[in-house]
């Protein structure tokens, strides 16, 4: 008997979801006032959740390690958020969305949850418009679209190319309204250590308030993790600096089950590294693919200039592997032949590490098209360049500027240089339909679960999933779990010693303190010689070259061994100064390696247990002949949700992944 | 309008704009009269323009609103630069302003104080004199009166400098006032701009030709 | 690695150590070699500060997140002025081909009253969040809209209110500001919802309530110098606190409640 229950409803595909939600056990407002919930993270999906919660009544709490919820990483999406809303007359529906989505994933992610996902993307688009979400318009006054990687339909609502700060500002307003309204409360500079338990019950968390070091005790009688991915664990990612996947990990090893570590997203557009120095890498939004195309030299190591190379000696190779989708191929297939080409020796740039993005072609085409509305006839190459480059200019004017900044190379002349980065990851916390982890009471929302995207995640379907599960399945599914919370608080009411009335005075509460106030001494007392930094930039190599864009046995075996080494030398030789009662972001960064570390250990785990390809996790012994991945649906059609037993010590369990609507099929863009 | 309207941050701010521009309103009057004793006939339409001035009982009301206006603007300044102050307890060790603003902009206050202090001997000059002798019922010169005030260089340089005050006031205040009162449009802001620059010149350029000239007796 | 553009640059840096609000701070030199004119600007502090930790000396404390100038946590003045000697880029995105070998940079935090500093560098901005509480929102509950191609809105006027809907909230303007006040960030928000017919509804009562707030946080008052204006790195416009002046003016003659 599988631990794992995913409470998938019964029913038909496209009615599991409305008949469910009108037929679960509801909470009345008059409980919902004496109900706790407590929410970590505030990005989209921590924002919308706690914003729409708490409109319904719930008493919230919203915890984030940021100085405001206003900067959680979601901001930092560019591209766009995928609905079904068929505005473009193009043939999308809730079905379409649905099977790309699972298609794109690979066929690794559960049927209900995607559908239920295309069912609210509606929603999400009207309820952002209403909040005032400044959307890109047509001159008619409606709203426009864009295509997007993986898909052969226009669905892709943007707002320039910072579509997440905008749907991100549009749920921290209404967060922040509730707070003006009394109603949220707010934990800014708050970073949460530790899910507290009693009988396998969520009962509240461990927090630390990051300016003053002072340890928090926190009561709920629901706890929402809503805390983002663990992409930083390659230390080199678009993800930012603070992105970690501390409270994930604190609640795996209170019970949570880690599901699909392995599947990582390597996105195939961004700026490639400069030197040692980098902390970061920076995404050049997958948007931009609609207008640029990606290429190498036909020749290995040629040294020309990217416009001194003739259009015959160029290769396209997307275009050529993959003429049905071309540069519009899905994340993992491009990042995949981005690399393929670079260690052949076809890569540009200095370090070789580097294809070319290019827009003169689509600067030339609208500038003909622009030179058409102005009623000039013949125009000059001189004026089609100019009139095109205001069209980009228009279109995607601050990544071009970004581009700049960051590289001193001015794109609207030359073409970008790009390479893959870590960008997202589609494994997380298991959660079953109602989105609770296999602890009770204790639920992960938006990127921080593993549910909607399989083994890869198409683009503009993050920002999706996020809000999705925060505005529109945890009001519905929290009551189911709720409810039943109401029923025993009337039965305990008069329980002396009922967790209603101890709260945070309970005895559990004041041993989880005592266990993370010990833990940050410890880091403290460790007084060894090497700084949090460089363990961390040791541990990204380590994964990067071994747990990446591809993988194998020996490597994987290889990275499992160096990780365990790596943390017996962080426990005794790291460097943490500075004292615990102060604000010490060093001291924060120490306990969050830590954590990477035991996470990048099971993420090799999992990418070696599983062997096949599928998705971004591409095994180099599993591949067709023509280089692409091959799945094992026979033996790996199944999540694979890990169970903490100890250090280095972890039980498999799977979840059956069936598809009853969706033909199972070798995924192919060509 | 409420009174609470007036004790907002915006509500300063416009009160600040309002009566900057009523002052403004006054220079064109000031200086229009001081133009005329570019006709060149002795200060005849110049003295009979100030006794009007100095008569009529409707310009000697607006002369008590003016005040008003002048006093409210000097207060409400007063306050807003204390107000300022406390914003920021400590100060930045290094500032480079001129990257984001013009210097005068940054020195609205410095300016304005040092066109009261202006003000001050101005008045002195000439209005307190001026006032006497309507109290007394006499005939009142101005005209000579100035020509024995501008004789002196060390006056034509008090009010040179004065003038210059003015002229960097209005360049930042003109603009600023309908930018304060929220009359901002795309397509007239720069119109505003620029007849705030000109208006600042001419207006200075008068008002600092006639000291000049009398001192150098080229008005006789 | 390396795209190979690079030179390296000796500089000295005097940095502002404060230990916590309480505490008065000064100011400490650090001398730098070898700096890459490819790096960030924070990644030249990241540079420093692994060799003060070397020097088992404590590393300076700074706001940081998503070193793409998206999600406003940076904030350092530099040289007098705040993100530094670039126009139109948060301290993130300044990399350190904008200076020159042998300069000296001095770094300070945003000051402002309403800005109490934390530690080193950092400040708190919590006053922000505060003021959008107070009415920078449309009062839409989850699951009310109707169909988002309903509100037909013109393409200009969605520009506009995106304009100002781009403030990060890094607080630039504050510390550019010889005053400190904070009225290009509070009018970009009233601004965006008062340019959107979504708006509408909660017009007037918004303006006033936001003004009362940002008064109540200790910010200075606005003298149109335009320093938030040049040194924003979003771009967010004067007009905007034009628009904002209009709105309060309006409100306060006539909304009655």
């Amino acid at each position: 008997m599988s631990k794992l229950d995913s409470k998938i409803p019964e029913g038909t595909i496209d009615q599991k979801w409305s008949k469910y939600r009108s037929t679960v056990h509801l909470v009345n407002p008059a409980n919902k006032r004496s109900l706790e919930v407590l929410v970590v993270g505030s990005g989209l999906a921590g924002a919308s959740a706690a914003a729409s919660l708490a409109e319904m009544g719930y008493k919230v709490k919203v915890f984030c390690f940021q100085d405001s919820p206003r900067r959680a990483h979601s901001i930092a999406a560019q591209g766009g958020i995928n609905a079904a809303k068929n505005y473009q007359n193009d043939g999308d529906s809730t079905y379409r969305l649905f099977y790309d989505t699972i298609k794109g994933g690979d066929y690794r992610a559960r049927e209900a949850n995607v559908h239920r996902l295309a069912e609210v993307s509606s929603s999400i688009i009207d309820q952002c418009v209403a909040q005032g979400v400044p959307l890109a318009r047509e001159y008619g006054g409606l709203l426009s679209n864009r295509s997007f990687g993986g898909t052969q339909v226009q669905r892709t609502f943007y707002a320039a190319g910072q579509t997440g700060q905008q749907l991100l500002l549009g749920a921290y307003s209404a967060l922040q309204r509730q707070v003006g309204m009394g109603a949220v409360e707010l934990c800014a500079r708050h970073e949460m250590l530790d899910v507290v338990t009693i009988d396998g019950i969520t009962r509240g968390i461990i927090a630390r308030n990051l300016i003053t070091g002072e340890m928090e005790k926190h009561f709920g009688h629901a706890v929402l993790l809503c805390t983002g991915g663990y992409g930083n664990v390659f230390y080199l990612s678009t993800n930012a600096m603070g992105s970690n996947v501390t409270a994930a990990w604190k609640a795996h090893k209170k019970g949570a089950f880690f599901a699909n570590p392995c599947y990582t997203q390597i996105h195939p557009t961004c700026i490639p590294v400069s030197g040692d120095h980098q902390s970061k890498l920076t995404l050049m939004s997958e948007s931009l693919r609609n207008d640029g195309r990606i290429w190498v030299p036909k020749k290995k190591d040629d040294t020309r200039k990217a416009t001194d190379i003739p259009e015959e000696e160029r290769d396209y190779y997307l275009e050529r592997r993959y003429p049905a989708f071309g540069n519009l191929v899905p994340r993992d297939v491009a990042s995949r032949a981005a690399k393929e080409r670079c260690d052949a020796g076809y890569g540009v740039g200095n370090s070789k590490m580097a294809v070319y993005l290019d827009f003169a072609f689509n600067t030339a085409r609208y500038g003909k098209t622009e030179a058409t509305k102005l009623n000039i006839h013949n125009p000059s190459q001189e004026d089609i360049m100019r009139l095109g480059k205001e069209v980009v200019k228009e279109k995607y004017g601050n990544l071009f500027d970004m581009y700049q900044q960051i590289t001193g190379e001015n794109p609207y002349e030359v073409p970008m240089r790009i390479y893959p980065a870590v960008h997202y990851t589609m494994g997380g916390l298991w959660v079953d339909y109602n989105l609770m982890t296999t602890v009770k009471g204790l639920y992960a929302l938006g990127e921080a679960n593993f549910s909607d995207h399989g083994a890869n995640r198409l683009g503009a379907s993050a920002l999706m999933q996020g809000l999705a599960d925060g505005y529109f399945v945890i009001p519905y599914t929290l009551g189911v779990y709720l409810s039943a919370e109401v029923t025993r608080m009337s039965a305990e009411k008069d329980n002396a010693d009922s967790i209603d009335k101890l709260k945070t005075n309970h005895p559990a509460f004041e041993t989880a303190l005592k266990e993370q106030t010990e833990l940050i001494n410890k880091f403290l007392n460790i007084n060894g010689t090497k700084s949090v930094e460089s363990f961390h930039k040791r541990l990204g190599l380590i994964i990067w070259n071994k747990c990446g864009m591809a993988r194998n046995k020996e490597g994987l075996t290889e990275a499992i061994s160096e990780i365990q080494a790596l943390r017996k030398e962080f426990w005794s030789d790291v460097r943490v100064l500075g004292s615990a009662d102060e604000f010490n972001p060093d001291l924060e960064k120490a306990g969050r390696v830590a954590d990477f570390i035991e996470l990048g250990e099971l993420m090799c785990k999992d990418a070696l247990h599983r062997e096949e390809s599928c998705g971004g996790h591409f095994r180099e012994e599993h591949q067709t002949e023509e280089g692409e991945a091959k799945r094992d649906d026979v033996n790996f059609a199944y999540v694979a949700a890990w169970e903490y037993k100890g250090v280095s010590e972890w039980e498999l369990n799977k979840e059956e992944l069936k598809y009853e609507n969706i033909k199972i099929a070798q995924r192919s863009y060509k | 309008m409420s009174t609470g309207f007036l004790k907002t941050s915006v509500g300063k701010k416009v009160l600040m704009g309002l009566t900057g521009l009523f002052l403004v309103s006054f220079l064109v009057v000031h200086v229009s009269l001081n133009a005329t004793i570019f006709m060149m006939d002795g200060g005849q339409t110049f003295n009979s323009g100030a006794d009007f001035m100095a008569h009529n009982p409707v310009i000697r009301i607006v002369e008590i609103v003016l005040f008003a206006g002048l006093i409210i603007h000097i207060l409400q300044a007063l306050t807003l630069t204390l107000a300022n102050k406390k914003a920021r307890p400590v100060a930045y060790a290094k500032i480079d302003g001129a990257a984001n603003s013009s210097w005068y902009s940054r020195s609205m206050g410095i300016l304005g104080s040092l066109l009261l202090l202006f003000l001050v001997t101005h008045l002195s000059h000439f209005w307190i004199d001026t006032k006497i002798a309507v109290f007394k019922h006499q005939e009142h010169n101005t005209y000579l009166e100035m020509k024995e005030v501008f004789s002196h260089w060390y006056v034509v340089l008090i009010y040179l400098v004065g003038v210059i005050a003015l002229c960097y006031h209005l360049l930042h205040g003109f603009q600023s006032a309908f930018q304060s009162l929220g009359l901002n449009h795309k397509k007239y802001t720069p119109l505003i701009k620029k007849v705030g620059v000109w208006f600042s010149i001419i207006v200075c350029l008068l008002f600092a030709a006639m000291p000049v000239c009398m001192f150098l007796n080229i008005v006789q | 690695m390396g795209s190979g553009h690079g030179t390296e640059l000796n500089l000295t840096l005097k940095v502002w150590r404060q230990k916590n609000t309480k505490a008065s701070g000064s100011f400490e030199t650090h001398q730098l070699t070898g700096i890459s004119t490819d790096m960030s600007f924070l990644e030249m502090f990241d540079v420093l500060n692994e060799k003060l930790i070397h020097e088992g000396k404590e590393a300076i404390a700074f706001d940081h997140d998503c070193r793409e100038g998206i999600c406003g946590m940076c904030s350092m003045y530099i040289n007098g002025r705040p993100h530094g000697p670039k126009n139109g880029v948060t301290t993130c995105q300044l990399h350190m081909r904008s200076f020159k070998n042998g300069d000296t940079i001095v770094v300070e935090p945003w000051r402002s009253a309403a800005f109490p500093v934390i530690k080193d560098l950092a400040v708190d901005r919590g006053a922000f969040d505060r003021i959008i509480a107070s009415g920078g929102y449309v009062s839409v509950n989850t699951g009310n809209a109707r169909d988002a191609n309903n509100i037909l809105i013109p393409k200009d006027a969605a520009d506009e209110a995106f304009g100002a809907a781009a403030c990060i909230g890094c607080g630039a303007c504050v510390a550019a500001c010889k005053n400190g006040s904070a009225m290009l960030f509070v009018s970009a928000k009233v601004s965006q919802l008062a340019l959107l017919p979504q708006g509408q509804v909660e017009r007037k009562a918004r303006v006033l309530k936001m003004v009362a707030a940002m008064d109540e946080e200790g910010f200075g008052n606005c003298t149109n110098t335009g320093a938030c204006e040049a040194e924003c790195p979003k771009g967010i416009s004067l007009e905007n606190i034009a628009r904002m002046n209009r709105e309060l003016t309006s409100a306060a003659l006539t909304y009655t409640k």
